[in-house]
């Protein structure tokens, strides 16, 4: 299982790591998400790998570390996600702007002569 | 403890008037109360009467002190500390202070924007005030630091003009280096002595000068009091600040700045004088800017030039005096320089009575005053007097202790000392020519008659400030001992303690060799004058023997080696634009960084028994990897294809979260998914057309593609080995049990992650959607000066066909089902938000689905439908989240808990079951409330441009041009 997943995040960084370095606009921002997707996934992993324990406490209890899933990795990642998408709103707008200002998609705003 | 309050009012006075007054309108003057020179008057008055009020402490022996511990695990503390010498240094702040607004209210034009010049006169005074106020080393530092900011605004006050620009970015860029270099000494003193109170290191003398880091940390401090001082060879900066309105010249170039760097060496005297080193570099740089100075005077036409190379010539005989390591001299450094102040403030306020009155400085044209302008001419020429060293004058006396000093230390075996006492005698000659000339060529000879002005007696109360100086010095001159004598030897005491040497102040010594000398530099002084009056009448401009030294065109010519030559090598060296060029690098540095972290440890991979493989992640992690893998080739010609690919990753990303107990992250990853695909796709519709070409790519092309693909499969297996390295470790004992064992028993709800982001890192969240709010707003405003692209600017294929009514039945019962599905996912929208505290769900995920549902209804009705149909106000929905939320933070406080402190009780609704009523609920509503707004802000910003681009739209063009593919 582990296995799996160190090889998730490697496909997805990766991935993503290969459009970051494209020259065109919407590529960066695909691999931006793409290599978003490897680092949550790897914020997540620390909190390793429990089937079925949810940290939901029953009522009027203290949790046992050792029946929940660790709780902190898994805020750590949601705020993580929402900022993730803030980001990615923020640079279509700035993609769109660009397109608009320079009339093409190159991360540059122009073409390398 | 009254006495530390004083000191307290005496250092925020000035900054509290510097606002008020740079709160007035600009007119304000004209409006004929000089509402301002009031007020700074006033305030210069209250802080000399605080100073005044908490100097009997100081005159019994004692030091006033107020500590405000701010960080003190770091040393940090505003500490304000008063003894002698901070004394006389505050009593010159704030009492020349005073005089240079009465006499800057007389001075400035009503055409100027006073009041900007007396809020940063203000603010001077309170940085000069915090300065010589300062009881620990790195607030000094700060306030040394926002004299000289002050100062570059006030020496570039007129800064239409060009001088007065260049004047003052001089100034800064010398003085702020200075600043620098006594920072890092600093540093280095706190370090040795091993706190950076002044109290503490004062104390500690002994130590540092045996420190092997004293070396340094002396080079450093006196960088900085010898560039603040303009001492050779850094005295080229001073005579340019002279493009300052006089007033500020008269009060930043007579009494504080320059005096500042004086004050520093006097204040560490204790600590790092004694040494050779010391001797070595404090007084070389005073006596070479003793006579230099004194020289280079002598040929200045400008009135103000020529004070400006005597206050250099004057700092560096206080410099030498405190290089000699003398505690005498230390008593007439410390002398000389009250003496200096009063004498040259007075003269710098007497140009600029004859500027103002003239219409001109300059000596060459001066002739004759002395008939107009009695009164002042008489003044002047007591100042003038008294700059030369001339008896019954306070300059007359401080000096002779300097020539004495120089004959003491003559005795040493050093070449350099045995010079002193011609150095001094030669420096005393050349004082008297240029006190001559200011005299002579000013007020006497025939009177002249072409002056841009006739001159004539100014404003009594422009007067009065001249008068008292110049009353201070006769005073003083004449009468040492009782009026001087009593606040020169607290401050001297302050200084040398116990080491405090017998002097006596008094006019008569007797005939002995300094008076000899002082005759000797009276007489050949005015020789000097006579013999040169023939070359000084030609009215050649710069200074004989010395025309190729020149320090500004040094240090222009180092400026701009530095800001431009040297600048524009190394970005040509070292810099890029190219964006692609830099997340390479980045890239490649972060994944040296991990090699270099692990090269000492090697590899090794954890030994945890790794948990059964299930097929089912399997084979999703199967699809996700393709999915990515696809989305990276497909990302350049097909975009919309990625999209979906990059959306087939998330689920599977979703998946997995869903698998492995995260039932929150999956619900938030899975609203995200759908509304960032909806935000790529609405934008998608502005990027140009790219079609694949068969074939496309040079060998080149195919070169840096391969690069690329090795450092992007070298970055991939990077992060599967040290994921699978640290996976298959046991994670360490962190917060999590902290968190799981208080979520209900202090938190008061069940779902553990919303606790945290709700309540234990309340503080977090709210940070976060403070940003997520800036970025809708970003997102809106950028959107506002949107102009697409000339090709994209038609409606779409699709579109076109629906308006040409081809098809009508656009989606009809999909959009029906749409429509209707409104209040049920808005309900549910309210479900996750209300459960949120016990059972998955929460705010942010709430927030989204409500927009997802305001999504559907655009997808459904189009723009138009829904904006006429339904208003949303996503601005106040983002206002009114993040108030709430601040207020639910706020109310804690109010209730006498720190910020965000929740408070939680259940509700009993009844057959409806118990609602959880946590102040962390309203707080997790105005979360809900902002992630709503601003996702809808977002969505809709974009959604509109297509309405309101084609409302202004040419026709679209016949046939849109296809952009060939290049990489």
């Amino acid at each position: 299982m582990e296995l799996i997943l160190a090889l998730a995040i490697g496909i997805l960084g990766g991935s993503g790591v290969w459009l970051l370095m494209r020259p065109r606009t919407f590529q960066l921002i695909i691999g931006l998400s793409l290599l978003s997707y490897a680092v949550n996934l790897f914020i997540f992993s620390m909190g390793r790998f429990p089937v079925g324990a949810p940290p939901v406490l029953e009522p009027g209890t203290a949790g046992d570390p050792a029946h929940y899933a660790d709780p902190l990795p898994q805020s750590l990642v949601l705020t993580a996600i929402v900022i993730g998408f803030a980001t990615t709103a923020l640079f279509l707008v700035v993609m769109l702007a660009a397109r608009g200002l320079t009339g093409g998609d190159h991360v540059d705003g122009r073409r390398r002569g | 403890m009254p006495d530390a309050l004083y000191l307290l009012a005496a250092l925020l006075l000035p900054w509290l008037g510097a606002l008020a007054t740079a709160l007035l309108p600009a007119n304000a003057r004209t409006r004929g109360h000089n509402l301002e020179a009031w007020l700074a008057g006033a305030v210069a008055l209250l802080a000399l009467i605080m100073v005044w009020l908490a100097y009997p402490a100081v005159a019994a022996g004692g030091v006033v002190r107020l500590a405000i511990p701010w960080v003190p695990q770091l040393g940090l503390e505003l500490v304000l500390r008063m003894d002698g010498l901070a004394a006389v240094f505050a009593v010159m702040v704030a009492g020349i202070g005073l005089l240079v607004v009465l006499y800057a209210r007389y001075y400035m034009s009503p055409d100027d924007p006073v009041p900007r010049f007396f809020a940063f006169l203000l603010a001077f005074m309170g940085a000069m005030m915090g300065l010589v106020l300062s009881g620990n080393l790195i607030q000094l530092v700060f306030f040394w630091e926002l004299t000289s900011l002050f100062s570059f605004l006030l020496i570039g006050y007129w800064h239409h003009a060009a001088p007065a620009r260049e004047g003052a970015r001089m100034a800064l860029t010398v003085t702020a280096s200075g600043g620098l270099a006594l920072l890092a000494g600093v540093l280095l003193l706190g370090h040795i002595a091993g706190s950076y109170d002044l109290d503490h290191v004062l104390a500690a003398g002994a130590l540092i000068r045996a420190h092997p880091l004293y070396l340094p940390a002396l080079v450093l401090i006196l960088l900085g009091a010898l560039t603040k001082s303009a001492q050779f060879p850094f005295h080229f900066w001073l005579p340019h600040a002279m493009a300052a309105p006089t007033p500020v010249s008269a009060y930043l170039h007579s009494a504080t700045l320059v005096k500042a760097g004086i004050f520093l060496m006097a204040r560490l005297w204790p600590v790092l004088a004694g040494t050779e080193a010391w001797f070595w570099i404090v007084g070389t740089a005073g006596m070479v800017t003793l006579l230099l100075g004194a020289y280079v005077a002598i040929f200045q036409h400008d009135m103000k030039g020529l004070l400006a190379y005597s206050t250099i010539s004057h700092l560096g005989l206080i410099t030498l005096l405190l290089g000699l390591n003398s505690p005498l001299a230390m008593v007439a450094a410390i002398f000389h320089t009250m003496n200096h102040a009063t004498f040259k403030a007075s003269l710098f306020m007497a140009t600029g009575i004859i500027d103002h009155e003239t219409g001109t400085r300059d000596i060459r044209r001066l002739s004759g005053l002395n008939s107009s302008m009695p009164f002042t001419a008489r003044l002047a020429m007591v100042a003038a007097a008294a700059m030369a060293g001339v008896p019954l004058l306070n300059g007359f006396i401080s000096k002779e202790m300097f020539l004495t000093e120089t004959l003491t230390a003559a005795s040493a075996p050093t070449p350099l000392h045995r010079l002193l006492p011609y150095a001094a005698t030669l420096a005393g000659i050349f004082a008297v020519a240029y006190s001559l000339r200011f005299i002579h060529g000013a007020f006497f000879g025939p009177e002249a008659r072409d002056l841009p002005r006739a001159p004539h007696e100014p404003p009594q109360w422009m007067r009065l400030p001249v008068e008292v100086l110049v009353f201070g010095c006769m005073v003083v001159g004449i009468l040492p001992a009782a009026t001087i004598g009593p606040f020169l030897d607290v401050a001297v005491r302050s200084v040398l303690g116990p080491a405090t040497p017998d002097y006596s102040l008094a006019v008569w010594h007797g005939v002995n060799l300094p008076l000899a000398m002082s005759l000797l530099a009276l007489a050949g002084g005015a020789l000097l004058y006579r013999l040169l009056q023939r070359h000084l009448n030609a009215g050649v401009e710069g200074t004989p023997l010395l025309r190729g030294m020149d320090g500004r065109r040094l240090f222009e010519r180092a400026m701009v080696f530095l800001s431009w030559r040297f600048a524009r090598t190394l970005e040509r060296l070292l810099g890029t634009a190219r964006l692609q060029m830099q997340l390479r690098l980045l890239v490649c540095v972060t994944a040296l960084a991990a090699l270099l972290a692990l090269a000492p440890h090697g590899l090794r991979l954890g030994s945890l028994t790794l948990s059964a493989a299930d097929p089912v992640i399997a084979l999703v992690w199967v699809v996700g990897a393709a999915c990515a893998i696809a989305a990276a080739y497909q990302a350049k010609y097909h975009r919309l294809a990625a999209l979906m690919l990059l959306g087939g990753a998330g689920l599977a990303v979703c998946l997995t979260f869903v698998w492995f107990s995260a039932p929150d992250l999956a619900l938030t990853q899975l609203l995200v998914e759908v509304v960032t695909t909806v935000l790529l796709l609405l934008g998608l519709r502005w990027m140009p057309r790219r079609l694949e070409q068969p074939g496309a790519g040079a060998w080149l092309a195919r070169l840096r593609r391969g690069r690329d693909l090795t450092i992007a499969i070298g970055a991939g297996l990077g992060l599967t080995v040290i994921s699978y390295a640290t996976m298959t470790r046991l994670s360490p004992e962190g917060i999590s049990r902290h968190f799981l064992a208080r979520a209900y028993t202090e938190g008061g709800g069940t779902n553990v992650v919303n606790v945290i982001l709700v309540d234990f890192r309340g503080f977090d969240t709210f940070g976060e959607i403070t940003v997520l709010g800036i970025v809708a707003l970003t997102v809106f405003a950028l959107l506002r000066r949107f102009r697409p692209a000339a090709e994209s600017i038609g409606a779409p294929e699709a579109r076109r066909g629906q308006q040409r009514g081809e098809a009508h039945a656009w989606l009809l019962v999909p959009g029906v089902i749409m429509r209707w599905l409104f209040p049920l996912i808005g309900a549910i929208a309210v479900f996750l938000l209300l459960r949120g505290h016990d059972l998955p769900g929460g705010g942010f995920a709430g927030g989204l689905m409500l927009a997802v549902a305001i999504l559907l209804q655009y997808m459904a009705g189009g723009t138009r439908w829904v904006e006429d149909h339904l208003r949303v106000h996503p601005l106040r929905w983002m206002a009114g989240g993040l108030l709430l939320a601040a207020g639910t933070g706020l109310a804690a406080l109010l209730a006498g808990r720190p910020f965000l402190t929740s408070y939680f009780a259940y509700a009993d609704l009844g057959w409806l079951g118990r609602l959880p009523v946590a102040s962390a609920m309203l707080f997790d509503i105005g979360v809900f409330a902002l992630v709503f707004g601003a996702t809808v802000l977002m969505l809709i910003a974009i959604a509109h441009q297509s309405v309101r681009s084609q409302r202004a739209a040419p026709p679209p063009p016949p046939g849109e041009p296809a952009t060939p593919g290049d990489d």
